[in-house]
């Protein structure tokens, strides 16, 4: 009897220990994620606090604003800023609209239809993203040069560029299109639709999910798009998109007079992108998951 | 090599078995992947000539025992859709016709003819009768002459499918009356572009994007790789620009360091910054592969709270644009930036650190720091991923390894490890490659600083974080504009990205056995 209990007693003491590295073991692991999350968390609001200094507009030693004001955010308003995002904002409403479009076409195509050129296509288009895009950049700003779309109008170029090749992007909603099971197409097919019918009647409905990843992740493309942007603005600030104009801003002989205002910029820009993601955020760790998995 | 059966391999010790493995990767895994890939190439090449071997006997025996109609059409595209009442298709057969023969003689003609000499007349001072004084005259645009020569050659391509398209529209026509059956209206051909041929209908406008915004650009960049393109012969305003031959492939692999005065080498130069390029593409994809497991394996922890709190706080930093967010982290550990204005009243140190500027060890800080500062943009996207696929492997395989003793750091190298590196192993391929290719984590950070000196004194602004990539694109916006040189890195970029992709593929287990975890 007493052997008894020593032995319940040893199975408790155990239970206990288990209980107290597993409590201890939390403990740890929620100190470290809470650093985790104040260190990605620190540049946001340190970006935050200095674009309401108003004491000087260098960048400075302290966090902490001595003078608080918002000229910061009144002078980004009267510079090209608003310019600037307007024009980052139309070419991206127009390049999610179209973009998602053709992603969708192509995606579909390549994961519906067995057609002889489908293999070849798919590998042709893997070997083209092996290519450096950088290097395209150059004919493609000499093309647009030589049709006017650079410079001022450097809105309409940048939407052509973007788009044109966006076809190449189909793999994470090819590999939607893969799991929804082929017995449906084939059972409309059989009620008499067409192959169209079938698209916009049947899979589309279904496809909710990847139609507002496309669009997410094709909307947030150009706001951070900075090297083709550059190319063809030119120099010319009435053409730049934010990420342009801001960059500049941050050269040796401007930093001095427009750090703050670029902070500012930086808030202003940031604020309705990672709303709009926030809400979104589901669709798109659906797409990144899935896209990863698929490979 | 020893190839060891699978019983003489598992008596081997631990180290044995891993030299083996390791000595096999190098000596018969590589040269087999670059074997494979070799042949792959060969094959193609051989299908491509049986292919249009074929095309071509069919096209003649088509005409020997075709009526008079197919072989009009021989001349006249689409007469024999025509005359056999197929209207639409026999109009736009020839239409195409007709356009292509107008463009041929208007402009094809011209730029077909320039494109061997790429222009012959540069620009000349002439005298101007109405200005009575002499002026620069611009004539031949190289750079013209090579992107619509191009363009040519893919329009008579595209002539040639076509003419092919419509001799054997005639052999199947005649095929399917001989047959006395009827042939399709132009109203069937019409609603088979929503139906039977919908996939054509979806592809034209995705596929003509892509060929005139992405085929027709690579192709011109590795056209200009054999010509002197470049800031001093820029093919209208100043020089016309020529095939120069495999000089530019020679310049940039030559160990010359002779000639105008620089001290190092072309080749030393893209030989140290293809080194750093692979050494950061390896530490950027796995320091964020390991460490954003880790992280999602530590949120999805049984008994931890705000899961979806610490999640959503990592995720801002993708919903926020990199050029803000990298931007302002580069300035934060700049020479008068926060992190030295901190570590100041902290005391720690006495002097800023140049964290960007510092050459000490070729750039160590720097180099170090972009990695770093790398694993802070990257973890929130390996969160995501791994958080996903942790979810789906199979939990009873822990419980059962459990019961048989296993503790948590042997469950996550034998369950865990494996299955992530079994799902993601493609993935981890393509973000290495990327990551070859990541400008803007280098550019937006950097720029390339600090100043490689020694390198930047053969070929323009060298930086110790400089990336090929990032080279190339200071080689193009530079003074000197060498494009030429510039096409010729992308040209090097590609070869090394196919091969690592060509091999891994051919290595990766995910792609071997597709069913081992299924």
């Amino acid at each position: 009897m007493n052997k008894a209990v020593t032995k319940e007693e040893k199975a408790m003491r155990r239970h206990m220990g288990l209980r107290a590295t597993r409590a201890i073991s939390n403990t740890v692991i929620h100190i470290l994620l809470i650093v985790i999350s104040i260190v990605w968390l620190i540049p946001f609001i340190f970006i935050t606090l200095q674009s309401f200094r108003i004491e000087n507009a260098m960048p400075v030693g302290y966090v902490i604003p001595h003078q608080w004001g918002i000229d910061n955010y009144i002078n980004l308003f009267k510079s090209d800023f608003p310019k600037w995002y307007l024009n980052t904002f139309i070419v991206a409403v127009v390049t999610a609209l179209i973009q998602t479009i053709i992603v969708l076409c192509m995606s579909y195509t390549l994961s519906r239809f067995r057609f002889k050129m489908r293999k070849p296509l798919m590998r042709f288009m893997l070997i083209l993203g092996m290519f450096p895009g950088m290097l395209t950049m150059i004919i493609l700003y000499r093309v647009l040069a030589d049709i006017g779309l650079t410079q001022a109008n450097a809105v309409p170029g940048l939407i052509l560029v973007y788009v044109a090749s966006s076809g190449m992007g189909y793999y994470v909603s090819k590999g939607f299109f893969d799991t929804i099971p082929k017995s449906l197409d084939e059972a409309a097919r059989v009620d008499g639709a067409s192959r169209a019918q079938v698209l916009t009647r049947i899979i589309l409905p279904l496809s909710k999910p990847i139609v507002i990843y496309t669009i997410l992740t094709a909307f947030m493309a150009p706001w951070g798009d900075f090297v083709f942007a550059r190319y063809v603005s030119f120099g010319t600030s009435s053409g730049m998109n934010v990420a342009v104009g801001m960059y500049n801003w941050l050269n040796n002989d401007m930093i001095t007079t427009r750090y703050t205002m670029f902070c500012a910029g930086g808030v202003i820009v940031a604020i309705p992108v990672a709303i709009l993601f926030m809400c979104l955020q589901k669709y798109y760790v659906e797409g990144v998951t899935g896209g990863a998995v698929k490979g | 090599m020893k190839t060891y059966s699978e019983l003489e391999y598992l008596r081997l010790s631990k180290w044995q078995k891993f030299w083996y493995k390791f000595a096999r990767f190098f000596c018969v895994v590589i040269p087999n992947g670059i074997k494979n890939g070799v042949f792959a190439i060969g094959r193609f090449f051989k299908k491509l000539g049986l292919g249009i071997a074929h095309e071509c006997k069919d096209i003649v025996t088509t005409f020997i025992y075709g009526d008079w109609k197919t072989k009009v059409s021989y001349l006249v595209m689409g007469f024999g859709c025509i005359a056999r009442g197929q209207i639409l298709r026999g109009i736009l057969f020839f239409l195409f016709e007709g356009i292509f023969i107008a463009y041929m003689i208007l402009y094809g003609g011209y730029w077909l003819g320039m494109l061997p000499s790429l222009g012959k007349l540069g620009p000349a001072e002439e005298y101007d009768e109405v200005l009575d004084t002499f002026v620069v005259k611009y004539h031949d645009n190289s750079f013209r002459i090579l992107l619509y020569g191009v363009l040519t050659i893919f329009f008579i391509i595209a002539f040639i499918y076509t003419w092919r398209v419509n001799i054997k529209q005639n052999k199947i026509a005649e095929g399917i009356i001989k047959s006395g059956k009827k042939l399709k209206s132009g109203k069937d051909d019409l609603r088979s572009l929503v139906d039977d041929n919908f996939h054509k209908t979806l592809l034209a406008l995705p596929l003509t994007g892509i060929i005139v915004f992405t085929v027709l650009p690579i192709i011109f960049m590795i056209l200009v790789a054999f010509t002197n393109y470049d800031g001093t012969h820029n093919g209208y305003t100043n020089n016309l620009f020529h095939w120069v031959g495999m000089d530019n492939f020679n310049t940039i692999l030559s160990w010359d360091v002779g000639t105008g005065g620089s001290v190092q080498s072309y080749a030393a130069t893209f030989g140290e910054i293809l080194l750093w390029t692979l050494i950061w593409a390896f530490f950027a994809t796995f320091t964020n592969y390991f460490l954003g497991m880790f992280v999602a394996m530590m949120i999805n922890k049984k008994g931890i709270r705000f899961k979806k709190g610490f999640r959503t706080i990592l995720v801002l930093t993708i919903a926020i644009p990199q050029f803000i967010s990298l931007l302002y982290v580069s300035k934060m550990f700049s020479l008068n930036g926060i992190v030295n204005g901190i570590l100041k009243d902290l005391g720690w140190i006495k002097d800023a650190i140049d964290f960007w500027g510092s050459t000490a060890n070729n750039g160590l800080l720097a180099r170090v720091m972009v990695i770093v500062l790398n694993i802070w943009i990257g973890i929130p996207y390996l969160m995501l991923i791994a958080t996903g696929i942790l979810m789906n492997i199979p939990q009873d395989l822990y419980e059962s390894s459990k019961i048989d003793g296993a503790g948590a750091w042997k469950q996550y190298t034998k369950i865990t490890l494996p299955y992530m590196l079994f799902i993601t192993g493609p993935y981890l391929l393509t973000s290495f490659t990327s990551n070859m290719n990541n400008f803007n984590v280098i550019y937006l950070l950097t720029g390339g600083a600090p100043t490689n000196a020694a390198a930047s004194a053969a070929s323009g602004s060298v930086g110790y974080t400089d990336l090929l990539i990032t080279w190339l694109f200071k080689i193009t916006t530079g003074a000197e504009s060498q494009y030429n040189l510039a096409s010729v890195i992308g040209i090097l970029v590609f070869i090394a990205v196919a091969v690592i992709s060509l091999v891994v593929y051919g290595v990766l287990p995910s792609v071997k056995n597709e069913e081992d975890f299924q």
